[in-house]
């Protein structure tokens, strides 16, 4: 075998190609362990979902003032809405949870569950007077574990010019919204929207309904959500609203109004800032009841900070300061006349209608509210889940109201 | 001599192999078979690497999860207690477990159907030189280069009731508007018309290269003897394209099967769960009820359903090369 000069420098090229190939992995792979959280001691690190603008800018504002109060300097990070609770447990598994961390109300308890938070009196955060559903919401096994500034429900949205075109009085029982329902469609136009989508937001609709009958999530086959159900299947049965809610998110039932294609709306009043935008002439009253007089009960919406179990002691206890200061009084009415919802303190309420009083119906509905996961717990979303294939399978007529929520039970 | 020709970088990452080149024959030899199995060694390495990292990995790990009581505090406390067989009784004896594997079936065959036979039509057609074939068959890759969300976002508006574009067209011509995505026994359809619209792109671009291939003077000759259109394509198109086609449906079996994108897009696995597929039940027992264990189980059943059709595939190519 005789060997080339050109022979040699292939093999010596093939040589240093191999070892470039190799070289990077072998580098990326040290490179993991080495690259963790910064571990200053006066930098806060804070996740939450407020992606969008104005809430995104709004946050931050609050998120700074207090950064500045307490004296700590904060590393904000935001993700999409359904990406982050996948970032969370991804973070839980590799132990680089954030100091303070932002949660949707009915995801705190699965969580806490999961041993991830530390109790917010471990730090001597005073949560009297917050409204009792959020309260209900971030407590597991006794100890609260979230606060926060703001929160949200549903409400009836209603175009005033089309109300009163056709000499309409706003509904407040079943019966008053049937009719005005059926008598406010016409042509492209249905009298109704809501959303009966084959998500969370489809149960969380329901409930207003449900609830205000005097229905309970602990047991779905009882005669009060059947009639709850009925209204839903009559109001898309008798044309007064689009088979359409089937496949409708909360946002798309907001386009539609926004469109003149309802002319009312179940929704909550996180759309406001969209709906003046608009230039739609709105306004809104709590949910129908079942019958005149009943208390309309709806449930209550919105985030609440926590704290991470990250292992250092007197940064956790730092972002316990931070999180007390983001539900303070100041803050709470700052960040409710911003963003259109309501302050978690049950004593701000009034001046806060005083100030906003487009937002009475709302905020009269937050006193009321009930959270999803106070009874239920870390079942909810089996529940939601339940609900919300019960409420297709009658909405499509494929089983009676009375079966509908029991055979969705067996899926 | 040989090490002029080096560039200095190939040198120094050759290291010791400097003193190999030009002395010591005798113990050079053997030397120089174990630097070549290393050199043969480190190619291998990157790869093997990869495929235990990104393919091994997930698949024992997935594999493992469905053995497994696997929820949320399984990712701060790292304990899944073993369950055995239980994730797979609670996935199998769901109701939804039977409808969602016949849903599957039929989204798949009847996605693989539509994008195939549109595919191979488009391809024959684009195979043909005409003006403006070119640029044509490039918008037609379009489709490919949205991403499914928008893609699936957009779709979801045109099939909407009563605004659409969908049923406006259907009712200007004096048609029903018709219920897409919110009737149980349409939404199914549906979906599997927005997944042939995706996958064509994919089935005339390797359709369309296979074709390429063909050689010209086996229809030159076919011709001579009378056989065009039609007997031409049956007996020489079809046969020269074998292969691809083989490539081309074991591919999209595989990629349909696990298609969650488009359903949750569209319909989110409803009206009433006529669009459930395992796919769709995998992602929501994980994602949606934190079951991971579950999920896991029924990500199993689908990778298991995945392999039978690779092993067709393998199968089917190891005939042809011998």
């Amino acid at each position: 075998m005789q060997k080339t000069p050109a022979r040699t420098t292939r093999r010596r090229l093939l040589s240093a190609a191999a070892t470039a190939a190799v070289v990077p992995l072998v580098l990326t792979a040290c490179g993991g362990g080495s690259g963790g959280e910064g571990s200053d001691p006066d930098t806060l690190t804070v996740l939450d979902y407020y992606n969008n603008e104005p809430d995104k800018s709004l946050m931050q504002a609050a998120i700074d003032d207090c950064g500045a109060e307490i004296g700590v300097t904060i590393d904000r990070e935001t993700v999409p809405g359904q990406d982050l609770i996948q970032k969370v447990l991804q973070r839980s598994s590799s132990k680089t949870l954030p100091d303070v961390l932002m949660l949707d109300n009915p995801d705190v308890q699965e969580i806490a569950q999961s041993g991830g938070l530390s109790p917010l009196s471990d730090y001597g955060v005073d949560t009297s007077g917050f409204a009792e559903g959020i309260l209900d919401a971030a407590t597991y096994e006794g100890e609260v574990y979230g606060i926060g500034p703001v929160v949200n429900t549903l409400g009836l949205f209603y175009n005033v010019e089309m109300l009163e075109e056709a000499g309409i009085e706003p509904p407040e029982t079943w019966d008053e919204l049937e009719a005005a329902a059926e008598e406010l469609t016409t042509g492209d136009r249905y009298g109704v929207g809501f959303s009966a989508v084959a998500t969370y937001e489809g149960a969380w609709q329901f409930l207003p309904f449900m609830w205000s009958n005097g229905a309970d999530e602990t047991d779905l086959t009882s005669p009060e959500a059947a009639e709850a159900l009925q209204l839903w299947v009559d109001l898309v049965d008798s044309g007064s609203a689009s088979e359409s809610v089937l496949n409708w998110s909360q946002g798309d039932v907001k386009d539609q109004f926004v469109a003149g294609n309802l002319a009312m709306m179940v929704n909550g009043p996180w759309q406001i800032p969209a709906l003046e935008e608009s230039g739609v002439e709105y306004a809104s009253v709590q949910v129908p009841v079942n019958e005149a007089g009943t208390t309309p009960i709806a449930p209550l919406g919105g985030e609440v900070w926590t704290v991470p179990v990250t292992g250092d002691d007197a940064k956790q206890a730092k972002a316990a300061e931070f999180v007390e200061c983001l539900s303070n009084d100041e803050n709470q009415m700052e960040i409710a006349q911003a963003t259109y919802k309501v302050p978690t303190r049950t004593e701000l309420i009034d001046d806060y209608v005083a100030e906003v009083p487009s937002m009475q119906a709302f905020a009269d509905q937050v006193r009321n509210a009930r959270s999803r996961t106070g009874q239920l717990g870390t079942e909810w979303p089996e529940t939601a889940t339940t609900m919300y294939t019960g409420i297709q399978l009658a909405l499509t007529g494929q089983v009676s109201v009375e079966e509908a929520f029991e055979q969705a039970e067996q899926g | 001599m040989s090490q002029t020709h080096t560039s200095p970088a190939a040198d120094t990452a050759a290291g010791s192999a400097r003193g190999a080149g030009g002395a010591a024959p005798p113990a050079a030899r053997a030397r120089r078979i174990r630097r070549d199995d290393v050199v043969k060694f480190m190619f291998v390495v990157p790869a093997a690497v990869y495929v235990a990292l990104f393919f091994g990995y997930p698949v024992v790990k997935n594999i493992i999860m469905g053995f497994q009581e696997y929820t949320t505090q399984t990712f701060f406390t790292g304990e899944a207690p073993w369950v055995g067989l239980a994730n797979y009784v609670t996935a199998m004896s769901s109701q939804l477990f039977v409808p969602a594997l016949w849903n599957t079936a039929v989204f798949t065959f009847g996605s693989i159907a539509g994008q195939f036979a549109i595919g191979l039509a488009l391809a024959v057609f684009f195979h043909r030189k005409f003006p403006l074939g070119g640029f044509m068959r490039a918008v037609l890759l379009l489709p490919w280069l949205l991403p499914l969300i928008v893609a699936s976002a957009t779709w979801r508006s045109i099939m909407e009731l009563d605004g659409g574009v969908l049923n406006q067209t259907l009712q200007a011509v004096g048609l029903d508007a018709v219920p897409w995505l919110t009737d149980p026994d349409l939404a199914l359809t549906a979906v599997i018309l927005v997944n042939i619209w995706v996958g064509i792109p994919f089935n005339v671009t390797i359709l369309y290269g296979g074709l390429q291939e063909i050689p010209e003077e086996q229809y030159e000759a076919a011709a001579l003897d009378g056989a065009t259109g039609w007997r031409a394509f049956w007996h020489i198109t079809l046969p020269n394209l074998k292969g691809v086609i083989s490539v081309v449906l074991i591919l999209g079996v595989v990629y349909t099967l696990k298609v969650i994108d488009i359903i949750l897009g569209l319909t989110n696995g409803g009206p009433a769960n006529a669009t459930q597929t395992i796919a769709i039940r995998s992602y929501q027992s994980s994602f949606v009820d934190f079951e991971f264990g579950v999920g896991a189980a029924f990500s199993n059943v689908l990778i298991l359903i995945s392999l039978v059709f690779a092993l067709v595939y393998l199968r089917t190519t190891r005939r042809s090369a011998n």
